[in-house]
């Protein structure tokens, strides 16, 4: 997990610094936790995570400009002494005289938006959660199809490639050919996405780089993607059995959060591409909960 | 599994060429080849993954192999990347 720099926040968020730090690259969030800090204005310090930061909002504002000026400072003064990363304002609430003093004494900057409490916050820990989300990068390929973010996995010279070029052409979206950056951005949901340097490049043997955005057009990639379904492909193995009725559900585990897969056997001759965008469809039935091998089944022993 | 640290020693930074003969190095083993930088890892027969790790003269590296040419495959890859020829 990378921390997030202060400075990446200011620039995210847009935001104004009211008292300078000397280097906002240097204080680091590891937390995705955000604090309105009511009950430390009011004196109440116990389970307080000094790492989050804090923002004030209307209320507690209220709260303070309510207070004679030597007690708002031991109020304020508690809270900065705690070793806050930063402060932030609301709602483009004036800093008092006494919160510039303790964030010149105790040098920790703070900063201005606009923006209300609620939206700020949610935005906030949204931006957070993804940037210091567990990360990994596979091997695979990620691609969009009729809305599903289908990750394709197998070994190299699989065809892995040549699938996510043939499911492009007909109309569906590469997000990342052979490096795909995973992270867990919640307890169910993966995002994957390229690495800047190969963003949208795709290696085909016998012809070398293509650039999908400039030979397909805009619509033909995207930039990220949730991870919806993983489809394993391998070597056709006569030894082995293949799933041929769908009633099995079979996962994947990718950074500790099971996703639904397959796997399907290739030989030469199969068409991946169409078996990839029939397995998507197939999956949106399921999801929708429609499962043709149980309609078999009923079928067969109900009437 | 195999592993080795290695410095990869080269004066210009490892562009196009020298990466597509280390690809090709690398898909002469069975084993499966893997290429670390820091966090990132990336599968040495996948021209892609390599570039995307943006490796420079004087990189440090891990090399991992895993299969029946193994050792093979290790020497292999880690005495191109400090010496690489092409």
């Amino acid at each position: 997990m990378a921390p997030v720099s202060l400075s990446s926040i200011v620039k995210e968020f847009d935001l104004e610094v009211v008292v300078e730090f000397d280097n906002l690259d240097d204080i680091l969030i590891n937390v995705a936790d955000v604090t309105r800090p009511g009950l430390q204005l009011a004196g109440y310090f116990d389970h307080f995570g000094p790492d989050r930061i804090q923002v004030l909002g209307n209320m507690e504002t209220a709260f303070l400009e309510r207070l004679e000026s030597r007690d708002k400072e031991l109020r304020i003064d508690a809270l900065f002494s705690k070793g806050i990363p930063c402060l932030i304002l609301t709602r483009h609430h004036v800093a008092f005289p006494e919160l510039i003093s303790c964030a010149r004494k105790y040098s920790i900057p703070v900063l201005r938006t606009g923006e209300t409490t609620a939206t700020f916050v949610s935005g906030l820990v949204k931006y957070l959660n993804v940037e210091l989300a567990p990360r990994s990068s596979l091997h695979g390929v990620l691609v969009e199809v009729y809305g599903e973010g289908i990750l394709i996995l197998g070994e190299s010279g699989v065809g892995k490639s040549e699938t996510a070029l043939e499911i492009v052409k007909r109309g569906h979206r590469l997000i990342a050919d052979d490096v795909v950056e995973v992270r867990r951005v919640s307890d169910t949901t993966l995002l994957g996405r390229a690495p800047e340097i190969i963003r949208h490049l795709i290696e085909i043997r016998g012809i070398g780089i293509l650039d999908v955005k400039e030979l397909y057009g805009v619509s033909s990639v995207k930039m990220q993607e949730n991870i919806n379904f993983v489809i394993n492909l391998e070597l056709w193995d006569e030894k082995k059995t293949y799933e041929r009725l769908g009633l099995n559900e079979e996962s994947t585990d990718i950074l500790g959060i099971e996703v639904p897969s397959i796997t399907i056997p290739v030989r030469p001759g199969r068409n991946l591409a169409i078996i990839v965008e029939v397995a998507a469809i197939n999956f949106r039935q399921k999801s929708m909960g429609y499962n043709a091998a149980k309609a078999l089944t009923d079928r067969l022993f109900w009437t | 599994m195999v592993t080795k640290n290695v410095t990869f020693n080269c004066e210009e930074a490892l562009h196009m060429k020298a990466v597509a003969v280390l690809i090709q190095k690398a898909s002469t083993f069975r084993s499966s080849i893997w290429l670390a930088k820091g966090e990132r890892r990336a599968n040495a027969k996948s021209l892609l993954g390599v570039m995307s790790l943006g490796i420079e003269n004087k990189t440090e590296l891990t090399v991992t192999a895993e299969g029946n040419d193994e050792a093979e495959a290790l020497d292999s890859i880690v005495g191109y990347l400090e010496k690489p020829e092409f």
